[in-house]
């Protein structure tokens, strides 16, 4: 199962614990915690389900360059971390 | 009168409750969180705030207790579109809510960034983009005004007929509906925009109306504060008449003088600062043949306030109202504007104003 985490910067928002999911890609992964927790999705995803222009979302340790699809295969023993840009003031 | 009002600010939103011949502040809610909107619903008391979120998005949240607790709803969505597509629409930022009329009991206007306009007749536990507008071809030659994408900031709710509504869009002109919001015309002939090529200045689709308030007693008197100056129509928004040439964002109808209402004008285009760093507040009760300039209780040494459009409210006796700044000064007013009370320097930037 891969492993998913999220941002602490997104938990005063919003529950979401870290979690282990099935899934072939980060999208399926992340479908997966939403299935659970329907909130959460539009946090990290926009209206069209492409990832929010200031969120970004590492796979072991390297960081996704498709932000549309989120089609990037994954397998069990995976960490995908989902983190949000720092900015603003 | 009302004894309470909210303030949507850059940091939370906080609430002021009157307190003798001032208000006294509450704790803030969302601290920390940029507050777009706040709506107070008169028919059942409920209290909407929308978030604008750097990095999750924009959020909406109800209070059916005055406050004490939130809890949070559906937020407007576009939907799913091709999302290769590059114009694959998906809100940026609530921008402006409306309580839906007395006799629709939980319906609520939302306009956002993008110009969307979005319905809920549940509270806002579901929301629907009304296509009918959204799929207007005018609206590929809408755009930003300070945003980079166009948006609804102005929804009118005619209190004698809930069906009509009147629209103010940043840049896309001023808009009606008689049957709540299947059908749309567009409206606000004899707006003008200075900023356009001579031949357009006067086209109706690419105005920049920044701020539209109703006269509620005499909801046919709509005030325009527009990029261009100051605007007044008599016949629900269908025409205007061009009043000044004096740039702001904020208007504030009289609810009960149709020829009366305030202003908080600012130097154009850009620049966004008083006039000679004079910050006044305009008042009018004569159709806008004159603006007197009202500044007592206001800063009397150079300032640079700017009051955004959602940020100069009256509450409904004419007599209240409440204002705040850019800079994070909230002042109101008790005799309609005449003497100004400072309540606050020291909040976060101030976006919105809502009264109870």
């Amino acid at each position: 199962m891969v492993r998913i985490a999220f941002t602490d910067n997104l938990k005063k928002h919003i529950d979401c614990p870290a979690s282990h999911v099935d899934g072939a890609t980060v999208r399926e992964a992340l479908n997966a915690v939403f299935a659970s927790n329907p909130s959460l999705r539009a946090y990290i995803l926009d209206d069209q389900s492409r990832l929010r222009k200031h969120v970004t979302i590492f796979h072991n340790g390297a960081m996704i360059a498709d932000r549309t699809t989120l089609d990037i295969p994954v397998s069990a023993a995976d960490e995908v971390y989902v983190f949000q840009a720092l900015s603003g003031g | 009168m009302s004894n309470r009002f909210h303030v949507g600010s850059r940091k939370g939103l906080f609430t002021f409750t009157r307190n003798g011949a001032g208000y006294v502040q509450s704790p803030p809610a969302f601290l920390g969180e940029p507050v777009s909107s706040v709506l107070h619903d008169p028919r059942d008391g409920a209290l909407y705030a929308a978030l604008a979120l750097g990095h999750f998005g924009p959020k909406l949240h109800r209070s059916d207790d005055d406050g004490a607790t939130w809890t949070e709803i559906a937020a407007p969505a576009f939907p799913q579109a091709d999302a290769n597509a590059d114009d694959a629409p998906s809100v940026d930022m609530i921008w402006t809510l409306a309580a839906g009329g007395d006799d629709r009991p939980g319906r609520i206007w939302a306009g956002t960034i993008p110009g969307g306009l979005f319905r809920s007749d549940d509270r806002g536990a579901s929301w629907s983009l009304v296509t009918s507008l959204w799929d207007r071809d005018e609206r590929k030659e809408w755009f930003g005004g300070g945003f980079d994408k166009p948006g609804i900031h102005s929804i009118l709710v005619d209190p004698r007929d809930s069906d009509r509504l009147t629209i103010g869009i940043s840049c896309g002109g001023v808009w009606k509906s008689d049957d709540a919001g299947e059908t749309w015309r567009l409206a606000g002939k004899g707006l003008r925009a200075a900023f356009l090529p001579p031949e357009q200045q006067l086209t109706q689709n690419t105005q920049d109306p920044h701020r539209l308030s109703a006269c509620a007693a005499a909801p046919d008197r709509i005030w325009c504060q527009h990029h261009n100056g100051v605007f007044l129509s008599k016949d629900g928004g269908e025409t205007f008449e061009e009043l000044s040439e004096v740039f702001g964002f904020g208007v504030a109808a009289h609810p009960s003088d149709p020829s009366s209402a305030w202003f908080a004008p600012g130097v154009k285009d850009e620049c966004r600062v008083p006039v000679d760093a004079r910050f006044i507040v305009h008042r009018t009760n004569d159709d806008g043949k004159t603006f007197a300039a009202k500044s007592s209780g206001l800063p009397q040494g150079p300032a640079y306030d700017l009051i955004y459009r959602h940020a100069l409210v009256v509450d409904e006796t004419g007599d209240n109202l409440a204002m705040g700044s850019t800079t994070g000064n909230l002042w109101t007013s008790a005799d309609g504007g005449e003497t100004w009370r400072l309540e606050s320097a020291n909040l976060p930037p101030i976006a919105h104003i809502s009264w109870d």
